[in-house]
């Protein structure tokens, strides 16, 4: 029997002499791998994001929006029609509720802003100093909206850091006046910048307290109603004490709509799954893909080695010991291409991570598994089953280079 | 020694039947020297391949040294092909990646012998081929007088009692024909029995026994 050393090294000769045949195989089945964990990342990273986007709020966190919807089946509008408007007053009595911690109006509305002649649109968001711990939201300097009770209006404004490059350039904006509408506000603070958070670009609004924001718009209701509880666990007690609350303060019509965080993933439901059922989808086509290109491969470059097979046999190698020699070939160019394109897909992700800040991309294990598994089990199934035709053949046949009868 | 009774080989080509090898009955002596002579299509292949374990009869027997091979499996007859039997063909066969010396090492190395005893017998075979200096090249910087030389080596490495040789001068010059031809008779000299498929007449006629065949069959020389 051939000694196990003498095999690795017949397969390590093949290998390192046959260089042009090697390195085609070495792409074939790296590329799959590759692309099987970039393709993944890819649908994790945009599954991810997503996530990410609807989780900005906080478990803490209550939204409560006018107007009464069914929930069944997908999520409450944004920007419904409401029969009857939240008002400051019923954030003043939710604030009172037990176990709530703090309540944050908004109202928003777009408006042209104007400084020292440069005119703009840009959104406005009319809110209460609670707002900016409740979003994370912080200044880069100056400070934020002061704490004068819900109902004290005040000609004060933070804005954004782009916004703020468009109106002052390399001017200092704080202490300025800027018009926002008929009205000028006091630039009092400017925010660090933050990106896209929850459909607002944080970078791009204007912010002010809510009173001046109704007075500015011509409006008495709400946007939205964000309301932060005390601890998590009395998270839908105090769902259910906003509700009742407001029923009774709406003459027990119940026309307003509260959602948690968790109800709202709940809602979104259906798109992770979405994108879940994506992602394996990516991964199976690009496997495929992948196993189609190693199989040609594997079966094309044995097939050209019938003679040899032949030969091998006429020289007194079993049909055994030729599909050993053929695996052990196999095994050994499917694991150092497949571990070098793991570790290729892994730098490019890495690459790919450090240059996007929103989104990050991480192939799932189970990929990265079956992206080593399947192109090392396609390589060497694709070389054993040509080997094995062509050690089935009579030795003279294979050397003579036919294709079997 | 070698005994064939009654054997006959049919092949399927299409929906004719084509008789390849019909009810050959010949013995060969060990040590012997035939030519096997014939036209094309006359089932030399075939009987070499029969002969040389690579290709099983329809029916008959075939005796190896009193072993009837008919009854073995793939595997024993393998092993007894590694034993007995070399082979040089035509258009040499050598593994073109491997370099001379590794081509005539490689029948050993298939057999599992050790590394100490395959440099020991390397040594030998090359020097009896006066092949030393080229044991380090790869076919393709060999000539092809050289390579069949190589390619004998591989077939007697193993010290196998039987040489089949199927035409081992149809691709060389008439020098290189020459010299393979004379290393091949002595061979047979050493004691190796020397079966060759040829149509080299002088070579024929320098061998013990001609098997001329025709559709199959054997015409048995006179004498």
């Amino acid at each position: 029997m051939m000694r196990l050393p003498d095999i690795v090294t017949f397969s390590l000769q093949v290998l390192v002499r046959q260089r042009f045949r090697t390195i085609v195989l070495w792409v074939a089945i790296a590329i799959g791998v590759i692309a099987v964990n970039l393709l993944t990342a890819l649908g994790e990273g945009a599954k991810s994001y997503a996530l990410s986007e609807f989780n900005v709020l906080g478990r803490h966190t209550l939204i409560t929006l006018p107007g009464k919807k069914e929930t069944k089946g997908g999520m409450p509008p944004f920007t419904g029609e409401s029969p009857r408007s939240l008002t400051l007053k019923d954030a003043q009595a939710v604030a009172r509720i037990s176990g709530v911690k703090a309540v944050a109006p908004l109202v928003v509305g777009n408006i042209e802003v104007s400084y020292a002649g440069k005119l703009r649109e840009a959104m406005v968001m009319g809110t209460s100093r609670s707002f900016f711990a409740l979003r994370h939201l912080d200044v880069a300097q100056g400070q934020i909206l002061p704490d004068r009770g819900l109902f004290k209006g005040e000609a004060v404004c933070v804005v954004g850091q782009k916004l703020r490059d468009e109106l002052f350039s390399a001017k200092s904006a704080l202490g300025e006046w800027v018009r926002l509408g008929d009205s000028r506000f006091r630039v009092i603070g400017v925010l660090k910048e933050g990106g896209t958070s929850f459909g607002f670009d944080m970078d791009d609004v204007i912010i002010i307290p809510v009173v001046s924001a109704q007075t500015l718009f011509n409006v008495d209701g709400l946007f939205r109603l964000f309301i932060e509880v005390r601890f998590f666990q009395q998270l839908h007690q105090v769902k259910q004490k906003v509700v009742a609350l407001l029923k009774e303060r709406h003459e027990g019509e119940e026309d307003v709509t509260v959602i948690s965080q968790d109800a709202m993933l709940n809602s979104v439901q259906e798109i992770l799954d979405t994108l879940t059922y994506a992602v394996m989808g990516i991964a199976s086509v690009s496997m495929l893909v992948a196993g189609v290109l190693i199989m040609n491969m594997m079966i094309i470059t044995v097939s050209q080695r019938r003679q040899e097979i032949g030969l091998l046999k006429a020289m007194g190698a079993t049909s055994l010991l030729v599909r050993n020699l053929f695996l052990c070939e196999a095994g050994l160019i499917a694991a150092i291409a497949a571990i070098s394109g793991w570790l290729l897909s892994h730098i490019l992700l890495f690459l790919a991570n450090s240059y996007f800040d929103d989104i990050q991309f991480h192939s799932p294990w189970w990929a990265q598994l079956i992206s080593i598994v399947l192109a090392m089990g396609l390589a060497m199934l694709f070389a054993w089953l040509p080997a094995k035709q062509a050690a089935s053949l009579a030795p003279v046949d294979a050397l003579q280079g036919k294709q079997g009868r | 020694m070698i005994e064939l009774r009654h054997l006959n080989k049919g092949f399927q080509v299409g929906e004719q039947k084509v008789q390849a090898l019909d009810d050959i009955s010949i013995r060969i002596n060990d040590g012997e020297y035939i030519a096997v002579m014939g036209p094309s299509g006359s089932g030399k292949s075939t009987l070499m391949n029969i002969l040389g374990l690579l290709d099983r009869a329809s029916s008959g027997e075939y005796l190896l040294d009193g072993i009837n091979v008919t009854a073995l499996n793939e595997e024993q007859r393998t092993k007894l092909r590694s034993e007995k039997i070399g082979f040089v063909f035509q258009s040499y066969h050598l593994i073109s990646r491997l370099t001379a010396r590794e081509n005539i090492e490689l029948p050993m190395m298939l057999a599992g012998m050790s590394v100490k005893l395959r440099n020991k017998k390397l040594d030998e075979v090359l020097e009896k081929l006066n092949l030393q200096d080229r044991a380090h090249h790869s076919p393709n910087q060999l000539s092809g007088g050289q390579r069949q030389r190589v390619a004998i080596g591989r077939a007697i490495v193993m010290k196998p009692s039987i040489l089949l040789a199927d035409e081992p001068t149809g691709n060389l010059d008439s020098k290189s024909g020459a010299a393979v031809t004379a290393l091949l008779e002595s061979l047979n000299e050493d004691g190796i029995t020397l079966i060759v498929v040829t149509h080299d007449q002088a070579m024929g006629a320098r061998s013990h026994r001609q098997l001329h065949m025709f559709d199959g069959r054997v015409e048995q020389p006179l004498g």
